[in-house]
This record gives structure tokens, sequence and C-alpha cells, in this order.
């Protein structure tokens, strides 16, 4: 069972100074006309939320439809932090499989002010995103810093380790003309780049950006019927939720789940994540040919090649230092460019992961082109037990 | 000034402060922060509503640790001028890992995984205290600080 990836677009991701919708509906507009498909042929259009800078309850799926002209079609938006794109691509996709609809369009588009993200204004001792902010100064560079530190101490990683992630990526988005970074980084300037959250430097943790990126979704038949005869498919979404106990302290938790009663789990929540995609999928991580995922740190980088099973735990940094890890290597990670080179724009990110691998699978991905792969996997994590992976294939 | 607990029941204080966990009546699961009096029991083979205070161990080892180098933004309230701070995860004898501050003074380069710390309470911001991990300190080490 799967569904066609008929089109995809983005708007370049930077600071603008526009409004997200603006950048929704140019991402939509390229997805539309990169798929040859008239805006009034759409009957679903899914929304990624955005909460910080629209607000929570921004009906997002209605406002790009708006924007669009309205055109009768179906709308749903989906919340799931960073995973939101992926979870928004989850409801087209599912709603298609059903049979309920035929061409869905949908979108994901932010804008992110400069700096940490923080909460909104007033006191919420009961929300445990600002609790977090009030009790501890717990920003979210110290939780990826935490997860780095981790595996320097257990696995020997250095920081040098991690510049080199900023540097592999850098490169490769350096002709991506949808990368707001393009510019060659040494492993030195990485490491005199300010220290924020020890062992990370300024370099090493992503920039907030705004942007914007759509896919257009479409039944198999219609993807025929539309003169694509073997288009990219989607093979799996996951977004499966944390299993009791999740042991590994998580953004914006002040604590893990207790194993005491029931011991520890048999796989972490970014390995399940990874494992319900594989198993929905009918694949495993050796069929994989690039991966896409969620380097909101270069250390971070390192850790989803484990959860995804592209090597085994401890084994990141070799397979980083040996260049297997670059385009031409055995399995290039963030072709793209990745979060180093993009910033994060929360609802459009996950899509973003999705447009690059079409354009990889599809051999489109000039200047940075994987060659030979017919299946990608993407990765990402986000607050309150949000993730996501999306593998697609041709 | 009166000093109180940033955030109430959470914390005890004293000579021998320690956090105060919920534990399900139900299941033994044992929570931090404290189930709220309304809560549920997180193991989803538990439908347990109804809680007891415990007392967590004062003694955990490091899970990972980092610092605060820049100034984080509001609702933290920083001193003026802002003094970095490091922040450690520990896990504890009850099968979680709960995040805190480390005591003033210590910083990452007195901490690794594994390292034995202690909770301790103190100032937060004028007014208010918090739990803190203190690094254990051998005999005879005290004289690096
Ligand atoms: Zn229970």
């Amino acid at each position: 069972m799967s569904v066609a990836v008929l089109g995809v677009g983005m708007h370049p991701w930077g600071k603008w100074g526009r409004s997200f919708v603006s950048y929704g509906v140019h991402a939509a507009r390229a997805a539309l006309a990169d798929a040859g498909v008239p805006w009034t042929d759409v009957d679903l259009v899914v929304g990624g939320e955005t909460v910080r800078n629209g607000y929570a309850g921004y009906v997002a799926g209605a406002t790009f439809a708006q924007a669009l002209g309205w055109n009768g079609a179906r709308v749903a938006t989906s919340y799931a932090a960073c995973a939101t794109g992926a979870q928004a691509l989850d409801t087209a996709r599912a709603r298609i499989l059903a049979g309920l609809c035929e061409v869905a369009l949908v979108v994901g588009a932010d804008t992110t002010p400069k700096g940490f993200l923080a909460p909104n204004a007033g006191e919420r001792w009961d929300d445990p995103d600002w609790l977090r902010f009030r009790l501890l100064g717990m920003t979210n560079p110290a939780y990826f810093a935490m997860y780095a530190r981790r595996r320097m101490d257990l696995h020997g990683a250095t920081p040098e380790d991690f510049a080199r992630v900023k540097v592999k990526n850098a490169r490769h988005g350096l002709a991506n003309p949808n990368a707001r970074y393009r510019k060659q980084v040494s492993v030195e300037d990485v490491l005199v780049s300010a220290v924020v959250s020890d062992p990370l430097h300024l370099l090493d943790i992503c920039a907030t950006s705004d942007g914007a990126a759509a896919v257009v979704l479409t039944s198999l038949d219609y993807a025929r019927r539309h003169g694509s005869a073997s288009p990219v498919r989607v093979a799996a979404v996951s977004t499966v939720t944390p299993a009791f106990p999740n042991t590994v302290l998580d953004m914006p938790m002040l604590s893990t789940d207790s194993a005491g009663v029931v011991g520890a789990p048999e796989r972490t929540f970014k390995e399940s994540i990874a494992h319900a995609a594989y198993e929905e999928a009918g694949i495993g991580p050796e069929d994989v040919g690039l991966a896409e995922v969620y380097d909101l740190s270069t250390a971070l980088e390192l850790d989803w090649m484990e959860d995804l099973g592209l090597c085994k735990p401890g084994e990141a940094e070799a397979l980083l230092r040996a260049g297997d890890t670059t385009i031409g290597g055995r399995i290039p990670v963030n072709p793209s460019g990745g979060l180093a080179c993009f910033g994060e724009a929360v609802p459009a990110q996950a899509l973003a992961q999705v447009c690059e691998v079409t354009w990889q699978l599809r051999g489109q991905a000039e200047g940075r082109q994987v060659e030979g792969a017919r299946v990608g996997v993407t990765a990402n994590q986000g607050l309150f037990g949000h993730g996501s992976s999306v593998v697609l294939s041709v | 000034m009166a000093t109180t607990p940033v955030i109430e029941g959470w914390f005890t204080t004293g000579p021998d402060p320690a956090l105060v966990g919920s534990q399900c009546t139900t299941c033994g699961n044992v929570a931090f922060p404290p189930t709220a009096p309304q809560g549920f029991c997180r193991n989803p083979a538990c439908d347990g509503e109804e809680f007891e205070d415990v007392k967590l161990s004062r003694h955990g080892t490091v899970w990972s640790y980092t610092d605060a180098q820049y100034q984080p933004p509001p609702p933290y309230v920083a001193a003026d001028p802002f003094e970095p701070f490091a922040l450690a995860a520990v896990e504890l004898p009850e099968g979680l890992v709960v995040l805190g501050q480390v005591t003033e003074g210590y910083g990452v380069q007195h901490l690794h995984v594994g390292a034995e710390v202690e909770l301790v309470v103190e100032e937060l911001d004028p007014g208010h205290t918090i739990w803190r991990w203190k690094p254990v300190v051998e005999l005879g080490e005290e004289a690096e600080q």
C-alpha cells in the first residue's frame, strides 16, 4: 500500500521578514507546478500548525487554502512539534489509502525569532516547557549538549568529530538553492566559535529560520492517469509515541519515566521511531541509500545514525571520519545540508526532508546528488513525545 | 527576605533535603515531578489514580551534564551580570533520571558520566530556593576546588 509523491516544493529558508502564509503559498505553488496538478484538482489540504508565531488554534490548513483561493477541498491541520510535517503527510496518506481523496496538498511554513526558542510570556506552573526555563534555565541546546557530552564520555567522541559533521553538511549544502547558509566551514571555524552549552559551539547548533515546504500526494491511480508511471512513493510514515518507560531524558521534560516497575525498554524512543518505519516499509537499514536526519546539533546527527540502524551504537564517529556519510560515501547523511544549512522552521522541516529525498530519488538534486539511491529515510523528533520517520522509495 | 521553594511540594528543605516523588498505590511506579492530585499513573498497564508522596534518594549518578554559557531567556530569572552555571541529569536508584542545576562553584570539569552526586537545596533567585546536584568529592580531592 503506497501513495505517490507527485510534486514537491519549498520556499528558500532564511530570514525574510514576511508572514508564514506567503512562504507556505510559495512552497505549495512550487509543489503543484512540480506535480503538474492544478490547485482546483486538490481535494484535501493538510496544514502544519504554527503555534509560536501564529497562535495555538490557528487553523493553518484553512489559512493556506484561503490564500490559494477557496476551492472547496477538505481540510485538516496537524500539530506535532518538529514532527508536524510528517504527521500532516500521514493524514493525507491515510485519506488517500482509504479512498476518501485522490490529490492532497500538504504544507508547512513558519517564521522564527532569532536566538533561543522560548515559551510565550505568562506564568504557567503546570506547563513543563515553561517550567524547564523557570526552574533550571534549561534551553534546547542544553538538552542537545547533554546528548553530545554522553557520546564523548561513553564513546570517545571529540569536539572535532562534532565539527566534522558541520563541515560535511556545509559542503553538502553549498549548491542547494533552498539552503540559507551556503558557505564552506572548517573544523577550526566551529571550534573557535563561542561555546553555548559545553561541549557544543555556536556552529554546532542549528539556527532558527523562516521557511516552507510542500508536498503533493496522490493515489497511484491518479499519478498513472497523469502520466507518472513510476513516481517516488511513500513506503512508510512512522509517528509513534514513546513506550513506557521512556528512559532517555527528552525535551522539555525535567525527568524520565522510572524503569523500576517494568525494567528498561527494548528500544529507546528514537530507535522505535525508525524501527516502526522499517517494519511498515518492509525493509531494513541495509536497504537505505541516503538519510535526512534531524541535525539540531552536529552531535545529534551521530545519534540518529545509530538510532536509524545505519551503524552500531558508538560507531557513528568512525563512519563520519571514514567519509562514509559524505555524498559519494557508503550512506550519505543529510545530502541537503541538513538543518546546519537550513535552520529550523518547525512545521516545515519534516516536509523539507521529504522534498529532498524525493529530488534525490528522482536524480534531480543538482550539485548534491547521491548516485543510485532507491530508498531514502528521514528522521526527526519534537517536544512532548512527537517523532517521525518517513521512508520513500522508487 | 523569606526564602521559599520556587515550586511547592517538589522538594523538602532542611539538613537532608530530598526530592518528593509520587508512588502509584496500585503498581508502585515512582514519578517525579510529583503527580498532580488528579493525575494518572504513567504505566500503561495501570489505571491507578492514587499516589503517595515518597522522598527520592539523595544520591545518584550522573547520566549526562552540560552548562549554560549564554543567559537563558525568560522565564528564567538570571543574576545580573549573568553567571554561567552547570546542569546535570542524574540517575537515581528508583530507576529514573532527574535534571537539576549543579551547585555553585562546580562546573563541567568536575563532572563525568557515572560520577556520584548528592542533592542539596540552594538559592535560585532572590526569595526562592531550588534543588541542585552537588558532586561528591573524594577525600583529598577538595584541594582541587
Ligand atoms: Zn500505577
